[in-house]
């Protein structure tokens, strides 16, 4: 019962929130409707038990990515609003059809699908999928632990990369 | 607890938004905003998959693609900020010279 | 000796080799004495080598120097029969003497060395046609010949007229050797060899008449073609563009006589194909009275003796076509010497006139070549059939036998009868022409006899000429002996029994040609407007004769020309637009598909991304419907 309240607020909001994204002209206002996406689903991650995903979401995501994204948008020019008119000739017209596509797709594999989205004759083990720091860290860093070291060098990597990336070549004088 | 069916959907939904929105803005920042959307779409589908195969894994591998999201997103601002020192501009429509 | 006898190939053959590759870096005139020591030397094997069959008795002998294609009978192997050793002899003797001759003829030549190369070569290439074991080896000679012939025919290439007249020459030959060699593959089929053991004994049994008579008249197309018969002379008068040597050996003595050969050779099939035989001896009679009529409109000395062989050869090929092969290659031999001498005779005549070959501006030559000028009256005389001179004793050897043959060939022989006048009449015309009456020399014009090198191989052919038809005479048939063992089962035909006989027709060939030496005397000694007047009251048959029936232009208009309308519409209206146009259709077609598509390369992210996208939502759609 509750979940499915907290199910259907969160969903529109997330809805509005990506809404916002695509449809604001001023960036900033698409940040923000971005961050309510964020929100509206690291919620939807707590009410399915995920709840470390969910607080890295926020920090994480919400916290770090999403302020980055602010500063750019402030470095760049927060006062261009972009126009409305498409520039690009038959854009319009091949997003429009595949938006079309996109909604009979979703829309025919839920009506006509015929799925189990849980296998017959299990049931939802709520303690299976309690995902409590203990609970997560476990499989990472037994199974997954190469993946893990991985993503670590990955990040060492991708911040050395956007320094020499932004880097000002000092001209020799 | 509900169908996981309903959860699926709203990610679908989510991931529809962030991709028409993906071709529709010029602006570099709002395209990728619209990438990280997608990526929210992909977390929450995994998480609810997870949940309903009573597989932990599913969390495991949010982690990583949250992970992986945010290293895209440093070297991706980085180009942009770079584009634009060169050429004063955050639209991709500017960028055109790959052209046949 | 006979295991040698290839050594009569080889030392012409090294020596052409050494002469193409060295021939440059020796002085004048040591190009020519090696290339005429060589052919000497061929001679002096070919003697040694055919002392078997001067004592009489000995049988031919196949000597196997190499197998190239054992299956299908053809190996280099020679075949040394009288016949074999009779070519032989008189190729490398005649070859030898003009050789020399040569040497004092290209004096000065830039490519001197060069000539005496391809003139070895072409020795060469005759001896293996004659001396082949097999129809492949001599189609070997015989194509081999034909390319010596367009190479010496064209030496002053940069002649425009010589370069055409060898490519005629060549071509018109082609035309031939179509014949020759669809006959070979007859023969092949008939026997499943080429090789002439495994052929003529079994002819009598393989071959049906029907069979028989095509490969002879197949045969007989080659024939037409090397020997310069009708239709396919007319590469003869023009091949006199090449050097006066080129024409005495080559167009006169022996790669002309190479037709004849052939026949000889292939007697047993043409003992089953009567009908073949038929046509052989109509056409060369009729080829003989054809040539001599236009021999005698010529005003070019050394187109009348181009017409004189043509005619001359039709002898040769009547007398085949008769069956009478001795004859007929007793003519050949007795040709050759009086033919080569008359040839160089020319040739020292156009020497010693700075390069005139028109008579009408000749005359009078005598007093100033006493030389030049008896040796070619008795080559004259040789070949208006006068005796006791060679010319006399071949040809009325042939004549005799066609009349003995009796029925048609009655009227063949009063074909070559009218001929032999004819035949006088033209030569005379020429002597007379040439040497006698008053000068008509252009201004600056020194006219000297020739230098010794050139004098002498006239003196040695006018001998020839005069005892070589001693070696068949009715009385002594020491040729017929001779080549008795080359034509074992062949029934030849002999000229009639009856001594009375005999007398009667040499009495009548001798009195025709007496009568045509007769006609040009009193007509050519008198003064110059008087045979003018004459000549000019023949018209138009006096230019028919001149310009030898139109038969060159008519075979331009009907067969040249359509044949380069053909070649034309074929590369400019099939070539260029259907083949280049399909070929650089598919470029263009490529281009053009390229240039459709590459407009989809906007160079805007934004598109790429719809298209991505667009592609992926129709596989995750066909995916769900169903497919794999």
């Amino acid at each position: 019962m509750v979940e499915a309240i907290l199910f259907v607020l969160m969903a529109i909001s997330a809805i509005a929130g990506a809404v916002t994204v695509v449809v604001a002209r001023n960036a900033v206002y698409s940040a923000m409707g971005l961050l309510g996406t964020l929100f509206s689903v690291a919620v939807i991650y707590v009410v399915q038990l995920a709840h470390l995903v969910a607080a890295v979401q926020v920090i994480v995501y919400a916290g770090a990515v999403l302020t980055l994204f602010l500063f750019v948008i402030m470095l760049i020019g927060v006062d261009k609003s972009e126009s409305r008119d498409e520039a690009l000739p038959h854009q319009r017209a091949i997003v429009g059809g595949i938006a079309g596509a996109m909604v009979l797709l979703v829309g025919g594999v839920t009506v006509f699908g015929d799925f189990d989205w849980v296998p017959a004759g299990s049931t939802i083990n709520a303690n299976a999928t309690n995902g409590t720091v203990e609970a997560v860290a476990a499989p990472l860093f037994t199974d997954w632990v190469l993946a893990f070291e991985a993503t670590a060098l990955l990040l060492t990597i991708a911040a050395a990369g956007a320094i020499a990336l932004a880097h000002h070549r000092r001209r020799p004088s | 607890m509900i169908d996981p069916g309903w959860y699926m959907g709203l990610a679908a939904v989510l991931f529809m938004i962030g991709a028409l929105g993906l071709l529709l803005r010029r602006n570099a920042l709002v395209m990728f905003m619209c990438i990280e959307l997608m990526l929210n779409a992909v977390n929450l589908t995994l998480i609810s998959a997870g949940r309903a195969l009573n597989d932990l894994n599913g969390q495991v591998a949010v982690f990583f693609i949250l992970v992986v999201a945010a290293a895209e997103v440093v070297v991706g601002l980085a180009i942009i900020v770079s584009v634009f020192r060169l050429r004063a501009t955050a639209s991709v429509d500017e960028l055109s010279e790959l052209r046949g | 000796m006979t295991e040698l006898i290839w050594l009569a190939i080889a030392v012409p053959l090294a020596g052409s080799v050494l002469l193409h590759f060295f021939g440059r870096f020796l002085k004048e005139p040591l190009p020519g004495v090696i290339a005429s020591l060589a052919v000497g030397a061929s001679f002096v094997i070919a003697l040694t080598a055919a002392i078997p069959f001067f004592e009489g008795g000995a049988h031919g002998e196949a000597v196997l120097l190499w197998e190239w294609m054992p299956a299908i009978g053809a190996n280099i192997e020679i075949l040394w029969d009288p016949l074999a050793a009779m070519m032989t002899l008189i190729v490398t003797g005649v070859g030898a003497l003009i050789h020399v001759f040569a040497i004092g003829y290209m004096h000065g030549d830039e490519r001197f060395h060069r000539f005496f190369a391809i003139l070895n070569l072409f020795i060469a290439s005759m001896l293996i046609l004659v001396l082949a074991g097999n129809y492949a080896m001599l189609f070997l000679g015989w194509e081999l010949v034909g390319l010596c012939s367009y190479l010496l025919i064209g030496f002053w290439f940069r002649r425009h007229s010589a370069a055409a007249a060898a490519k005629k020459a060549f071509i018109v030959n082609r035309i031939g050797d179509l014949g020759l060699m669809v006959g070979l593959m007859l023969v092949f089929t008939a026997f499943g060899t080429l090789s002439y053991a495994g052929i003529f004994d079994r002819a009598d049994a393989e071959l049906t008449t029907g069979l028989a008579t095509a490969i002879a008249l197949l045969f007989f197309v080659g024939v037409v073609g090397k020997s310069a018969q009708i239709p396919l002379y007319v590469w003869l008068p023009d091949a006199m563009e090449g050097p006066t040597p080129v024409s005495a050996l080559i167009h006169a003595a022996t790669m002309v006589t190479a037709g004849v050969y052939l026949i000889a050779r292939s007697a047993a099939i043409y003992e089953l194909a009567p009908a073949a035989q038929v046509t052989v001896a109509t056409v060369g009679a009729f080829t003989a009275l054809w040539a001599a009529t236009i021999a005698m409109g010529q005003r070019d000395i050394k187109r009348v003796l181009a017409y004189s062989t043509i005619s001359q050869l039709g002898y040769m090929i009547l007398a085949v076509g008769t069956t009478a092969y001795v004859a007929g290659l007793f003519h050949l031999m007795t040709h050759a010497f009086f033919k080569a001498l008359l040839f160089l005779g020319a040739g020292s005549v156009i020497h010693a006139m700075n390069g005139e070959q028109d008579m009408y501006k000749m005359g009078g030559l005598f007093k100033k070549m006493k030389v030049t000028g008896i040796t070619m009256g008795i080559a004259t005389i040789a070949i208006a059939g006068i005796p006791p001179l060679g010319g006399f004793w071949s040809k009325d050897e042939i004549l005799a036998a066609v009349f003995e043959r009796g029925g048609y060939f009655s009227f063949l022989w009063v074909i070559g009868l009218v001929t032999a006048l004819i035949t006088g009449f033209y030569m005379a015309r020429q002597f007379i022409l040439v040497f006698l009456g008053k000068p008509r020399w252009d201004e600056g014009v020194q006219p000297h006899e020739s230098p010794r090198v050139m004098t002498v191989p006239l003196v040695i052919l006018a001998l020839l000429s005069t005892i070589g038809g001693l070696t068949n005479t009715p009385i002594r048939l020491s040729l017929e002996h001779f080549l008795e063992p080359a034509f074992e089962s062949i029934t030849l035909a002999h000229p009639p029994e009856e001594t009375w006989l005999l007398v009667v027709i040499a009495a009548l060939s001798v009195i025709a040609g007496l009568v045509g030496i007769g006609a040009a005397s009193v007509n050519y000694l008198r003064p110059r407007e008087d045979w003018e007047r004459w000549e000019g009251g023949l018209e138009p048959v006096w230019s028919w004769w001149g310009q030898a029936y139109g038969v060159d232009e008519f075979y331009g208009r009907t067969i040249v020309a359509p044949g380069k309308r053909l070649a034309e519409v074929t590369a400019f209206d099939i070539d260029i637009p259907v083949i280049d146009g399909a070929v650089n259709g598919v470029g263009r077609l490529v281009r053009g598909l390229g240039a459709w598509i590459r407009p989809l390369q906007t160079g805007y992210v934004r598109n790429y991304g719809a298209l991505l996208l667009a592609g992926t939502v129709v596989i995750l759609i066909w995916l769900l419907v169903g497919g794999a």
